[in-house]
């Protein structure tokens, strides 16, 4: 179905604009509920062209940022609907993309926090996500994911509660460093950072 | 200096160079949970640096190809 596009120039133009300003945005957000670099990019750009047709029935002055990524949302799970082994595929796919990415110069917690993302529920992961990293409040997180409030709020704090416990019993599947070794690095990294600059 | 700021000094400087008793001081009688706050911020500090580091990534050229190619079309009459 085409959508009938009657935006002017100018209000096509700074939609346009605006919407290249969310790629890197919209990517993060990918990456984080499909975990592979690749699919999530595939994701990103579906999600950004289909937000490209319904541009005449975004409201101007609203929040864009919530709208594409309620759209990319959208496509995420209804992509995840059509492809019933996606859920086993979650966890090797994470793994791929820590192997993938495999820098050795970047700091062992960023790994063990994907690692632990990755073990989450999609929708505490996705919750904790657009209100811990994404900068929504909880109402809006609300809207992305069609939900109550209060869902979102619980979600959150589960998410949080479980990476805690994730990262604190080492309970990932990786390299056999100790127990409380990744959260003791979490801490130091978030001192280091926090420190005065 | 007065010898009471000297003292305080004293005692403060080594606990900040005790990993163990390096979380804010406080005469909180529940120590636990200035521990799981502080573990919680972590946290937060680590997940926003994640998400951040993909932010800061530079975009791949097709995502910049697809929004040209969608604009020529609908510059040609629309047709998707």
């Amino acid at each position: 179905m085409v959508q009938r596009n009657n935006l002017d120039a100018a209000s096509e133009t700074a939609f346009k604009r605006d919407l290249v300003a969310l790629i890197p945005h919209l990517r993060a957000f990918a990456r984080t509920l499909c975990g592979d670099a690749a699919a999530a990019d595939d994701l990103a750009q579906d999600a950004i062209l289909k937000a490209w047709d319904a541009r005449s029935s975004f409201q101007m002055g609203t929040n864009m940022k919530a709208w594409t990524f309620m759209i990319l949302r959208n496509q995420f799970y209804s992509e995840k609907r059509r492809s019933w082994r996606q859920s086993q595929l979650d966890q090797e796919a994470a793994e791929r993309t820590l192997v993938a990415a495999d820098d050795p110069e970047a700091p062992v917690a960023l790994d063990e926090m994907r690692l632990a993302m990755g073990m989450l529920p999609s929708e505490q992961r996705e919750a904790l996500i657009l209100v811990g990293a994404g900068g929504f409040a909880y109402e809006e997180a609300a809207d992305i994911c069609g939900c109550a409030v209060g869902t979102v709020k619980s979600r959150v704090s589960r998410a949080r509660r479980a990476l805690h416990a994730i990262l604190e019993q080492g309970a990932y599947d990786r390299d056999g460093s100790p127990a409380g070794e990744a959260m003791r690095s979490i801490l130091s990294d978030a001192e280091r950072l926090s420190g005065p600059r | 200096m007065s010898p009471k700021k000297d003292a305080l000094e004293r005692v403060s400087f080594p606990l900040m160079n005790d990993p163990e008793l390096s979380g804010p001081i406080s005469p909180d009688p529940e120590p636990n949970i200035d521990e799981a706050r502080l573990r919680q911020q972590a946290i937060g500090v680590k997940l926003r640096q994640m998400f951040d580091e993909i932010v800061n990534e530079p975009v791949p050229q097709d995502f910049l190809d697809i929004l040209r190619r969608a604009d020529d079309k609908s510059s040609r009459g629309g047709q998707v």
